[in-house]
């Protein structure tokens, strides 16, 4: 694959719920290795337009393509072999298991016993290569010592850290990170950026986002949702300066 | 004091037959969510299942394994076939949660009709494999018989089996991970589709062992209406809920708590009182601790 080849895109994505309409003609372009911000008030739409390429909200017209190849929207089941992974803006992770459990769940798609025969234990060298790449996963985002413990007994920021890794874990192409920074100190925001720009040179990287400062600063293009519609999208400078963005942040109409 | 170590004899063999019952519907409801009334049917018609096994084969310890392996086989199919269906299809209106858990009471109904058309609505009987006898001890017998340790090993063994899975395969990483959420199980790379029809297979195993083992220690009668299966089905939830509903070692737990306080009923006041007395018991869980001995103050557990 060429450098800055398109790895997933989007066209005409159409999603309501019922008779609310939630995204409108809806596209976006990723390409390999950068890292790709979309941004929008509250309610603009950008986490169903997440839901929409992981398969939990399935919309009514639009087409998916990924690796240069048109194909159906993916099954959220399909994700992980595609080589998508995704974090969510609660973090998810399974609080009575030890992180480095919740780091391999994210590993499965490199067991090579199906589930039966690893229920009748014939599993053993599964089980260490998923624990190693749990392990590598996780010392990735620094958060290698925290592995024996429970994930209930996290802080916040790790918790993210942890969830990141677990999406690491699989390898993917695409990174989709949902409101990385959300909730977190300006020394995890700084952290949390760097990584993101490390991860860049093996995959590339899409965010949802309300802290302008990361966007701006580890983001190589935005776009802009306001009221399920793509109103902007570029650098983020072009898109800063345009006055249609302006507008809809003031609140002022466009 | 013979009387007090009998009741705690009767406690363990009775205590480990709920609690096989008791991991069946745990399993059952972490899988799916689902309260399996039907549970009780299915290991009858597994026992019918092995009964016939045991005339072709003329031998106990093989039937009871083959039992198993067509009990789980027999609870995959309902689970695709029948729950799969319904969760799909029933998402909204007031009665959508409970849909499935409907459906397992008129499966259970189905499961009797079934029977009595093959078998008949005569009893048939099951042959002990080993003497029921108590081993005695001096003068005194204690209610612990040959028969008794199968029941106890069986049991002890399908726990081990299923730790092991549970804690040391990612098949039971993948179980403990959709029981908690399965959105984020599947959104993080796991199949939770064959999770949940596993979760039901091995609840079927269980099942079927329950029934068959069940069977054997008791009169070795067999009847589609049969009343030992109708208390399977209450002392094993009554042992789940005690233990927390979404935990195994909880639900084995509250199968011994619950074999314990029923055999010193039956030893001290009267066999009359079980019923009443199991209910009582259920109640105070409910009321008390209505998240299990052993569960925390949380909805789902992993």
């Amino acid at each position: 694959m060429s450098i800055n080849s398109t790895l997933l895109s989007a066209k005409g994505v159409n999603v309501s719920f019922g008779g609310l309409r939630a995204l409108h003609d809806v596209y976006l372009d990723l390409h390999s290795n950068e890292v790709v911000g979309v941004i929008g008030p509250n309610g603009a739409g950008k986490t169903t337009l997440f839901n929409a390429i992981c398969g939990l909200v399935t919309p009514d017209s639009g087409s998916f393509s990924f690796l240069g190849k048109d194909r159906e929207w993916p099954q959220t089941n399909e994700l992980a072999k595609l080589g998508i992974a995704r974090t969510l803006q609660g973090v998810g992770l399974f609080p009575d298991l030890t992180v480095l459990e919740n780091v391999m769940i994210g590993a499965q798609k490199f067991a090579k016993t199906g589930l039966i025969s690893a229920g009748l234990g014939r599993n053993k060298s599964d089980e260490a290569e998923l624990q190693q790449r749990a392990m590598t996963a996780l010392e990735r985002v620094y958060a290698g010592a925290l592995a024996d413990r429970r994930a209930s007994t996290l802080a916040y920021p790790d918790t993210k850290r942890v969830a990141i890794a677990r999406a690491l874990v699989s390898e993917p192409k695409v990174l989709m990170l949902d409101e990385p920074a959300g909730g977190l100190g300006s020394q995890d925001i700084e952290w949390m950026n760097g990584l993101i720009r490390n991860l860049t040179s093996s995959m590339s990287v899409l965010i949802v986002e309300h802290h302008m400062d990361v966007v701006m600063s580890v983001c190589d293009r935005l776009y802009v949702l306001n009221f399920g519609e793509v109103i902007s999208s570029g650098s983020a400078d072009d898109v800063r300066r345009d006055p249609a963005v302006i507008a809809a942040y003031l609140g002022t109409g466009a | 004091m013979i009387q007090f170590i009998n009741a705690l004899l009767i406690s363990i063999g009775a205590g480990s037959i709920y609690a096989l019952m008791a991991i069946a519907m745990v399993l059952v409801w972490r899988s799916t969510r689902v309260v399996n009334f039907a549970q009780a049917g299915m290991a009858l018609l597994s026992t019918y299942i092995g009964y016939e096994l045991i005339q072709v084969t003329g031998n106990f310890w093989i039937s009871l394994p083959m039992a198993m392996v067509l009990g789980a086989g027999i609870s995959a199919l309902v689970e695709i076939l029948l729950i799969r269906t319904l969760i799909k299809h029933s998402t909204s209106g007031p009665v959508a949660g409970i849909v499935p858990i409907i459906a397992t009471l008129g499966l259970l109904g189905l499961i009797r009709a079934t029977i009595g058309f093959i078998w008949g609505n005569q009893d048939v009987q099951i042959q002990p494999p080993l003497s029921k006898v108590g081993f005695s001890v001096g003068s005194e017998t204690l209610a612990l018989s040959p028969m008794n340790l199968l029941v106890l090993g069986t049991v002890l063994a399908m726990m081990l089996v299923l730790g092991f899975i549970f804690q040391k395969t990612h098949l039971g990483l993948s179980l403990r991970a959709s029981a908690y959420s399965p959105e984020i199980a599947q959104l993080a790379g796991i199949r939770v589709a064959a999770i949940r029809t596993i979760g039901w297979a091995i609840a079927g195993a269980a099942g079927a062992a329950a029934g068959l083992l069940q069977t054997v220690n008791g009169t070795g009668a067999l009847s589609p209406d049969s009343l030992e299966f109708s208390l399977l089905l209450t002392f094993g939830f009554i042992a789940a809920v005690i233990g927390g509903l979404e935990s195994l070692p909880g639900a084995v737990l509250g199968a011994f708590i619950l074999g314990l306080v029923l055999a010193i009923t039956q030893i001290y006041i009267s066999g009359t009182l079980v019923f009443i007395v199991a209910f009582v018991l259920l109640l105070l869980v409910l009321l008390i601790r209505p998240q299990g001995v052993i569960g925390a103050k949380v909805g789902r557990r992993a």
